[in-house]
């Protein structure tokens, strides 16, 4: 991307309302294949958007690359009115370093499909891990953050059990505690329930529920659960073939559906689940 | 012809003599090797192309030519360029430079079969590179590696035996010199053998296995 095109992009995101995440004509490309194409998509603070789609329409690259967890190749994303892909550097924006990046990312927080919880260490150390080494918290802080977390997801008494020992739902219970314990502003949940058996999935969109109820959370979710995503999101986008086809509010997204993308697929979703 | 037992009152001290040499040789080149696989096999996975070349460089050197001709390099040629090393010194530091490299692509692969998971969660959760490696993907790759560095620790305590050539006092040494002198060529060298191999069977392994034992409870279990 040469300097020109850069200059399109604000240093600062400072209208009167600046979302909690902008993707501004954001493009993902592996090799020849366009995953995302010129994303445009605000998350406002406080709000859940849900993004749901066929595999492959690179929904779980938007999360990703919000993450950090992957580069992109065009465009910029703003967390917070910063930009975080990028930095200004001479009054114009440059690609992020390290050190900027490490900064940005920690108003993100993620849960992953496969919980993805450090297997050497129990529910409570998995949750400690972070503040104390990252943030710097001293240990009783951590601890006391920690065992709050555990509790507000129901697993005061697995504190002290390793992964290994824990159910899947349990274990992505715990997964949420430890990305709360940094107290993010935005949580990215990216098909947590997708890997867990059907009977335990109820115990992790209770905690999602508890989290869109009691806590100002920006929230972006990835999902395959249409009755959840109805009944949770404020606004769901479907995605198809890297771009946005549709979004809107979920009564109008599942209820009334304009494209025949849209309704096709929901359809299918809910004519096999 | 003298009895068996005969012969091990006569030259058993010898022998016992011998095995401690051997010992601490193996435990000092174990050591050796295993700074080296760690520091090597990190600088084989770093972003950084220089540290890269060389650790494939090292790798390249030791793990291709025989351990006797870096054994005598390091202590017949190095001294030509102003580095003297005592034997006793040149025997453990060939010995675990040369298995140090093949240590390094066993801690290479160790790091590189931990989950992506694992480093993407602890991406997540803002940890520097330093603080994920140490901290969360270290300890898992251990577990996965340990198995084969038992192997590789029965091979150093063999490649020990090589650094009688250079005159330091091991049990191989001692098995020459008493063969040299008795001609009784099955005793020594079968009582050389006897000790190498319970060295191996029932020193390393036990140890390796509850090592092994130790670090996967630690891993899965409460």
């Amino acid at each position: 991307m040469t300097d020109q095109d850069m200059s399109k992009y604000p240093l600062r995101l400072a209208d009167d309302k600046v979302p909690m995440v902008r993707f501004m004509n954001v493009t993902k490309r592996y090799g020849d294949l366009v995953v995302l194409d010129s994303l445009d998509l605000d998350v406002d603070e406080g709000e859940m958007v849900t993004v749901i789609g066929p595999s492959g329409s690179g929904k779980t690259t938007v999360l990703r690359m919000l993450m950090t967890l992957e580069t992109i190749n065009g465009g910029v994303i703003y967390v917070d009115g910063e930009p975080l892909t990028h930095m200004e550097k001479g009054g114009r924006l440059v690609p992020a370093d390290r050190r900027h990046i490490r900064r940005m990312r920690a108003n993100i927080g993620m849960c992953f499909q496969h919980f993805n919880l450090f297997p050497h260490m129990t529910a409570l150390e998995n949750c400690m891990e972070a503040p104390v080494h990252v943030l710097g918290l001293p240990k009783a802080e951590a601890r006391d953050r920690s065992i709050e977390l555990l509790g507000m997801v129901g697993l005061e008494d697995k504190v002290d059990q390793h992964p290994a020992r824990l159910s899947g739902g349990q274990q992505q219970r715990v997964a949420i505690a430890r990305a709360l314990a940094m107290r993010p502003k935005v949580m990215l949940f990216d098909e947590v329930t997708s890997a867990l058996d059907p009977e335990v999935i109820g115990e992790v969109t209770n905690v999602i529920r508890k989290l869109v109820d009691q806590h100002n959370l920006t929230m972006l979710m990835v999902t395959h659960q249409m009755g959840f995503a109805k009944e949770i999101s404020d606004r769901v986008c479907f995605f198809y073939d890297g771009k946005i086809e549709e979004q809107g509010p979920p009564s109008e997204i599942f209820g009334s559906p304009q494209k025949e993308r849209t309704q096709q697929f929901l359809s299918a979703v809910l004519e096999a689940g | 012809m003298m009895s068996y037992s005969a012969f091990l009152t006569e030259y058993g001290p010898r022998f016992l003599d011998g095995a401690t040499v051997t010992a601490i040789q193996t435990v000092l080149a174990a050591i050796l090797a295993i700074v080296i696989a760690l520091v090597a096999g990190l600088m084989r996975l770093s972003a950084n192309v220089v540290p890269r070349w060389v650790a494939t460089t090292y790798i390249e050197i030791f793990r291709g030519t025989s351990l006797l001709v870096q054994l005598y390099w390091i202590f017949f040629v190095l001294p030509l360029f102003g580095i003297t090393l005592e034997k006793f010194t040149a025997g453990f530091v060939a010995v675990g430079m040369n298995l140090g490299a093949y240590g390094a692509e066993l801690v290479r692969g160790a790091i590189l079969s931990v989950p992506r998971g694992q480093w993407e969660a602890a991406i997540a959760l803002n940890m520097t590179g330093a603080q994920r490696m140490r901290r969360i993907i270290l300890p898992q790759a251990m577990v996965i590696m340990l198995p084969p560095w038992g192997n590789l620790l029965i091979e150093l305590l063999k490649g020990t035996a090589l650094v009688s050539l250079i005159a330091v006092a091991d049990l191989m040494f001692e098995a020459k010199q008493i063969n040299g002198t008795t001609f009784l060529s099955a005793q020594a060298f079968g009582t050389a053998l006897i000790i190498y191999y319970a060295m191996a069977r029932f020193v390393i392994t036990p140890a390796m296995r509850g090592l092994e034992r130790r670090m996967r409870r630690r891993l899965s279990r409460a």
